[in-house]
């Protein structure tokens, strides 16, 4: 047994290694446009890995991880436009601290519903955030968004330069390896264990003793946490915040990043971030906007037919 | 001040029975087959659109209605057909994930088939008569109540037509009736369509009060969505009841701030029944949800 599991730990520290360098080392031999393609993906990769700790570990669909993801922006952007010196970690730490504020909000109210009415009332919570972001226009910019500038890429004592399109990939890429390893680790540590008993009969999960709603709580936190921090590397890269992104469409990609991917395995979500940022980049050339109706259909045809998504049906077939 | 009130007293009243038509038609289809219709809103706005087409070819606004409830019923019947029917047994999460890519399919192929210019139905009902410092339009009323005649004609189908007993013990127990020979299976495509079709009235009542655009049926969805918790889902005298209540306090709240701010008091009011009455502000007793 230990063998075993000592093995399988080596088997997965490998290929963790590998993808990372594949994806630190492949930029440098692409064009500007797909290295910054690439750091995008994973930023969406990150928000979609975010929400698969609610869909795929606690049966929670949140419709509303937009609002996590806009906070973080907007958080990041009021950060860099107040400071004189614009830092980094500042930045990311306000933009944290914006979407936590907003992650206690709806943690507290949205964890005592469940199924449907959690959904429906996420949804109904990023909409509030999105008004007030559209209407408040002295504050946020309105409609127009906020544009801002890049902080310079500073670790304190060791390096200090502006940031390159390579190096802030690599930025994103380690702060995004390292949410995925803090996101394993909590899935598989007795915390995670507990959601996903809750996923699978939340009834009995009370019944052991466990405080439900307390897990569920901690859940949408460390949610929402996870999806401010690849809303604040969002500001980083684009230098640019609107309320677009605090909008339910947002927050529907998410959803289908991960009904693409697959559910429940953290990777499944990026992989599907991934495929549909790969479909609508090559749709949208020959169909401008109307990218969305073929890409939409192909998603009803996997929700009906691939229900365990990309991930799950590639496991399924090499198994076979 | 007196007078502004009671103006908005009527706004609130007209817009709250337009949404209890589309609120109807979502708790009707949620009621019966668990589906949390997260497109609801483009079937109004795919009706709007089909009426403003036979407005515009034939002149004649009634004939509007009537097409575009038939065409949106029979679309969603197809739609059902093709995509919930498949779903029957698992989750109502993924019901709202599927009708979620609906959602996004029939807002692009509507910019696609009618293009991004807002589109217009004159008023069918010209007259406007004196309301305090305003000339209002009569055809608001007549919206109001036509909107009201719809959902009357529903409960009384529901009650006493055949089809409507089917529904109703379908919604009791799905399986008991099928058992007693009801094909629960077209019952489900019936309903999916009758709720379309509530859908479209609305959207074609609706849209000489604003413009038709691709994107009008996000805002219906949130509306609906918060009227069908407020009164409870799948309750129908709730929905209506609660689609007045919020629409009141909307135009109310429209005095005060901006009509796109007025929105929010519609989300406090869906925060405060979540947090206090779960299962809906007007019904009668919580029933306690059994474990499946």
């Amino acid at each position: 047994m230990t063998t075993m599991g000592s093995q399988t730990h080596r088997r997965f520290w490998i290929v963790f290694l590998t993808v990372v360098t594949a994806l630190a080392l492949v930029p440098l031999g692409l064009p500007e446009f797909w290295r910054k393609f690439l750091t995008e993906i994973l930023i969406w990769g990150l928000l979609a890995m975010s929400s698969d700790i609610l869909i795929g570990y606690t049966g929670m669909v949140s419709f509303g991880h937009s609002a996590f993801f806009g906070l973080g922006l907007y958080g990041a952007a009021a950060a860099l436009l107040v400071m004189r010196s614009p830092n980094l970690w500042i930045a990311l730490a306000v933009g944290l601290a914006a979407a936590a504020l907003v992650a206690v909000f709806v943690a507290y109210f949205a964890t005592r519903l469940r199924d449907i009415y959690f959904a429906i009332s996420t949804f109904v919570f990023s909409q509030i955030f999105y008004v007030i972001i559209f209407t408040w226009t002295d504050v946020t910019g309105g409609e127009n968004g906020l544009y801002f500038t890049q902080p310079p890429f500073t670790i304190p004592g060791i390096w200090s330069g502006r940031f390159s399109t390579v190096s802030l990939h690599w930025f994103v890429l380690a702060v995004v390896a390292l949410s995925y390893l803090a996101l394993r680790r909590i899935t598989q540590s007795p915390f995670g264990m507990v959601l996903q008993s809750i996923r699978e009969n939340e009834p009995r999960t009370r019944a052991i003793g466990y405080h439900v709603e307390r897990y569920k709580i901690v859940a949408v936190l460390l949610s929402g946490l996870f999806a401010g921090l690849s809303g604040t590397l969002y500001a980083i890269q684009h230098r640019f915040a609107a309320p677009d992104f605090v909008f339910f469409t947002v927050s529907g990609e998410v959803v289908i990043f991960n009904v693409m991917g697959g559910m429940g395995t953290l990777v499944g979500p990026v992989v599907g971030a991934a495929f549909f940022l790969l479909l609508r980049e090559g749709l949208s050339r020959f169909w401008a906007e109307y990218y969305l109706i073929p890409l939409g259909i192909a998603f009803i045809l996997m929700v009906i037919f691939m229900p365990q998504g990309l991930l799950g049906f590639w496991k399924r077939r090499l198994n076979q | 001040m007196f007078e502004q009130i009671l103006v908005q007293t009527v706004n609130g009243l007209v817009n709250g029975m337009v949404l209890a038509l589309v609120a109807s038609g979502l708790t009707l289809i949620f009621g019966i087959m668990d589906v949390v219709n997260f497109a609801h809103g483009d079937l109004v706005m795919l009706g709007a659109f089909t009426g403003a087409v036979t407005v515009a070819q034939t002149g004649n606004f009634w004939l509007g209605l009537l097409v575009a409830s038939l065409v949106i019923a029979a679309f969603g019947a197809l739609l059902q057909i093709v995509t919930l029917r498949p779903l029957i047994g698992r989750d109502s999460l993924t019901t709202i994930i599927a009708t979620f890519g609906i959602s996004l399919v029939l807002q692009k192929y509507a910019l696609w088939q009618f293009g991004p210019t807002a589109q217009n139905i004159p008023q069918p009902i010209p007259g406007r008569f004196e309301l305090f410092y305003l000339q209002y339009p009569w055809y608001r009323l007549g919206a109001a109540v036509m909107a009201g005649a719809i959902i009357g004609a529903l409960y009384l189908f529901l009650k006493y037509g055949k089809y409507g007993i089917w529904i109703r013990a379908t919604t009791q127990d799905r399986i008991m009736a099928g058992a007693m020979g009801i094909p629960v299976p077209w019952v489900h495509t019936g309903v999916f369509a009758i709720g379309a079709a509530m859908a479209a009235a609305s959207g074609v009542l609706f849209a000489p009060l604003a413009a038709v655009t691709q994107t009008m049926g996000a805002e219906f969805t949130l509306r609906a969505f918060s009227v069908v918790v407020v009164g409870g889902m799948g309750n129908l005298g709730g929905s209506i009841l609660a689609a007045l209540f919020i629409s009141l306090l909307e135009a109310y709240a429209s005095l005060v701030v901006s009509p796109s701010q007025a929105v929010i008091v519609s989300f406090v009011v869906l925060i405060l029944t979540l947090l206090f009455r779960p299962t809906g502000l007007f019904v009668p007793t919580p029933i306690v949800p059994t474990a499946k």
